[in-house]
């Protein structure tokens, strides 16, 4: 009988209780980096927050509570889009943050769009995600991307990077025009990258001596690097996003290569690079979102706690710490969980996060900027992820060139 | 470039064939469409990096260790999970796709997802017609020849090769005979298996080790073994390097289609198919046996 009153009880009680939280779905890949990345990130904002005793949702204090999607993204869209589509319509969550595949955050873009519901991206470049946004506002407008830039951004970043390391390949291989190869993965993102590179390093006085573009799961480059090898290519542009970068990375540096990789490895942004590509990816150069430098005024204090609790350094996926708390932010200041009344604030807001300090444009991307949304580069250099650029950052280190 | 594709292609010939002759094998001699074959290659290869990297023991013993073991647990599987259906083939595919996801899910859950490297068992390389290998694919190379002389001395130089070509000529004469048909059936799987493990040790330095690595040279492989005559080991290593050669010419002729290496291979293989559907070797292989 006892039994019976108390499960009565928790059955009235139970609504109002769970009224009292704000439910976020965290959707990333989860037995995956970008996943434990996302969560990560994810977990240490819901505990600070909580810590502190929640969300002000006019007046009334609201506490975090996370649900981990597992979209699988990696392996499979329609996982993606059934995740979302579950956490949305049996967990109720109220707010959306994640994704990591262009392909998938597509289609999960449309899902979250469907229901109205504010959806911050942690990791999908594709362009036509804040296009979207442009196209058909009333529709794509609770979509904001925030992190990283979209791709053609990306690529000014690169180009502004590879300016600093042309100059030292000049320096070092002596010759005013360096020859580059390109290796980008065959992926919706790298589309047009690729084609904006091969337009213009030649006006960067560099030569393109090809474009090799192999799979992103490939676990063999040999050929492509004999033949690259062959090309005589100083710089070694990479756009990979899946386990390619380490058999490049790897490969690479058995075959003693004279070039030099940098570019876009998603691999080579993680600690368990160096042990993933047996210690052979010395020099190997990625663009990178975090390291123990001054990024902006919280990026050491959270690159640093990170470590402290997961026992390596965070990747740009974590940055839905910086989504949540721009949330947070938002909620406050709009008094309301409507996320109709939260977009037109994120819109006009400057949040400064861990990762970026981030304003927004008409297409809900983040505005570019050096040292501000840019993003660092970092270095393999024995064993220990350097960060080199922007060089004016307190805490960067030189970028080496090798050896050989 | 010519002896680009040259050093490249028969390098690479020598890492598929490794993994192919096992597979052919399996089917030639036990009529097994073994689809969780390269599973056992990815468990060897974890087992390996486990051992090697966690428990810091040498190449060699964390080596036969791996392949040991991987090659035991062939024998349960066989008992458990093929032996039951053996007589229907499509359940035996369908039963080995299973084990291979099974293979594959475990691996997820027990490791992550994550990429992990294994260091190379020989540092350095050598520079040949211009072209630089790494020692670790020479070893391929030649653990590929070695096994592949193993293979053929087992099966044609002693009484059990003898009793398991028996066996696949005419299952019911040799059980007739008084052949322990399913002793034979065991052997060959456990040689098999022991083959794709020892392939997984060897070439596990030259790729990661993850949860999918089955899948791509599953693909390869069966290209391969079609290609050369499903059951003709010779068939193998000529599919080997067909393939292998292939993949070179388009790497190094077509570089933004590098990653239709694997597409055109496998549309040469439909083209050989279209002409002579048995494979290369397939009607060869049948004289022989």
């Amino acid at each position: 009988m006892q039994r019976c009153i108390l499960a009565i009880v928790l059955a009235l009680v139970a609504p109002f209780a769970f009224a009292q939280s704000i439910k976020i779905a965290i959707l990333g890949p989860m037995n995956f980096v970008q996943g434990e990345n996302h969560w990560a990130g994810a977990e240490m904002a819901r505990d600070e927050i909580n810590k502190a005793g929640g969300i002000s949702v006019g007046g009334q204090k609201r506490m975090i509570e996370l649900v981990k999607a597992d979209t699988n993204e990696l392996q499979s869209v329609p996982d993606a889009t059934n995740a979302i589509e579950r956490v949305i319509t049996r967990d109720k969550v109220d707010y959306l943050i994640g994704g990591f595949r262009s392909e998938a955050v597509l289609a999960m873009q449309e899902v979250a769009m469907d229901y109205k519901k504010l959806f911050l991206g942690a990791g999908a470049a594709d362009v036509k995600l804040g296009e979207n946004v442009e196209k058909n506002y009333d529709r794509y407008k609770y979509w904001f991307r925030v992190t990283p830039t979209k791709s053609p951004d990306l690529f000014r970043t690169l180009m502004a990077v590879l300016g600093t390391i042309g100059e030292q390949v000049r320096t070092s291989s002596k010759t005013d025009t360096p020859k580059v190869a390109i290796v980008a993965e065959k992926a919706v993102w790298t589309e047009g990258i690729v084609k904006a590179l091969q337009a213009n390093l030649p006006k960067m006085k560099m030569d393109v001596v090809g474009t090799w573009q192999p799979s992103a799961v490939a676990t063999d480059v040999t050929a492509e690097l004999s033949a690259i090898e062959r090309a005589n290519a100083d710089i070694v542009f990479t756009l990979l996003s899946g386990p390619v970068g380490i058999s490049l990375g790897r490969q690479m540096g058995e075959k003693n290569m004279k070039a030099v990789a940098f570019g876009i490895n998603v691999e080579g942004q993680k600690d368990e690079f160096w042990q993933a590509s047996a210690g052979k990816a010395n020099y190997v150069a990625t663009l990178d979102t975090y390291a123990e430098v001054e990024y902006t005024p919280k990026t050491i204090a959270f690159v640093q706690a990170f470590k402290k609790r997961y026992g390596k350094a965070p990747t740009y996926n974590a940055a839905t710490y910086d989504a949540i708390m721009m949330l947070k932010a938002a909620i406050e200041e709009s008094k309301s969980m409507d996320a109709d009344k939260i977009v037109p604030i994120i819109e006009k807001s400057e949040h400064v996060g861990t990762g970026a300090t981030a304003t927004f444009d008409k297409r809900h991307d983040l505005v570019w900027a050096v040292g501000k949304t840019s993003g660092i580069a970092v270095q393999w250099q024995d064993g220990k992820k350097v960060p080199f650029w922007p060089p004016n950052i307190k805490g960067m280190q030189p970028y080496k060139m090798p050896a050989r | 470039m010519l002896q680009d594709i040259l050093v490249t292609g028969l390098v690479n010939g020598g890492v598929y064939a490794l993994l192919a002759i096992g597979f052919s094998l399996i089917f030639g001699v036990a009529r097994i469409v073994n689809i969780a074959h390269t599973g056992f290659y990815m468990l060897a290869a974890y087992c390996f990096y486990t051992l090697l990297t966690r428990f810091g023991i040498g190449f060699a013993l964390a080596g036969v260790i791996s392949v040991i073991a991987v090659t035991l647990l062939s024998l349960v599987c066989y008992r458990l999970v093929i032996e039951p259906v053996r007589e229907h083939e499509s359940a035996v595919l369908i039963s080995t796709i299973a084990l291979g996801l099974i293979f594959q899910e475990l691996m997820l859950f027990s490791y992550g997802g994550n990429f992990l490297g294994v260091p190379s068992t020989i540092e350095g390389m050598v520079r040949v017609g211009g072209v630089s290998i790494p020692y670790q694919r020479l070893l391929i190379l030649v653990v590929a020849a070695v096994m592949l002389v193993t293979t053929w001395l087992f099966l044609y130089r002693t009484r059990v090769g003898l009793a398991i070509r028996a066996t696949a000529n005419d299952l019911e004469v040799a059980n007739l005979m008084g052949m322990n048909v399913h002793r034979m059936a065991m052997v060959t799987v456990a040689f098999s298996v022991g083959l794709a493990a020892i392939a997984g040790v060897v070439a596990t330095p030259v790729t990661s080790v993850h949860p999918f690595m089955w899948l791509d040279p599953l693909v390869t492989m069966l290209a391969i073994v079609v290609l050369g005559g499903l059951g003709s080991l010779k068939g193998s290593i000529i599919g080997a390097l067909v393939i292998a050669y292939v993949e070179a010419i388009t790497v190094f002729t077509l570089p933004e289609g590098a990653h239709l290496k694997g597409a055109i291979a496998l549309g040469i293989m439909v083209a050989v198919l279209l002409a002579r559907p048995e494979g290369l070797f397939g009607v060869a292989f049948e004289e022989e046996r």
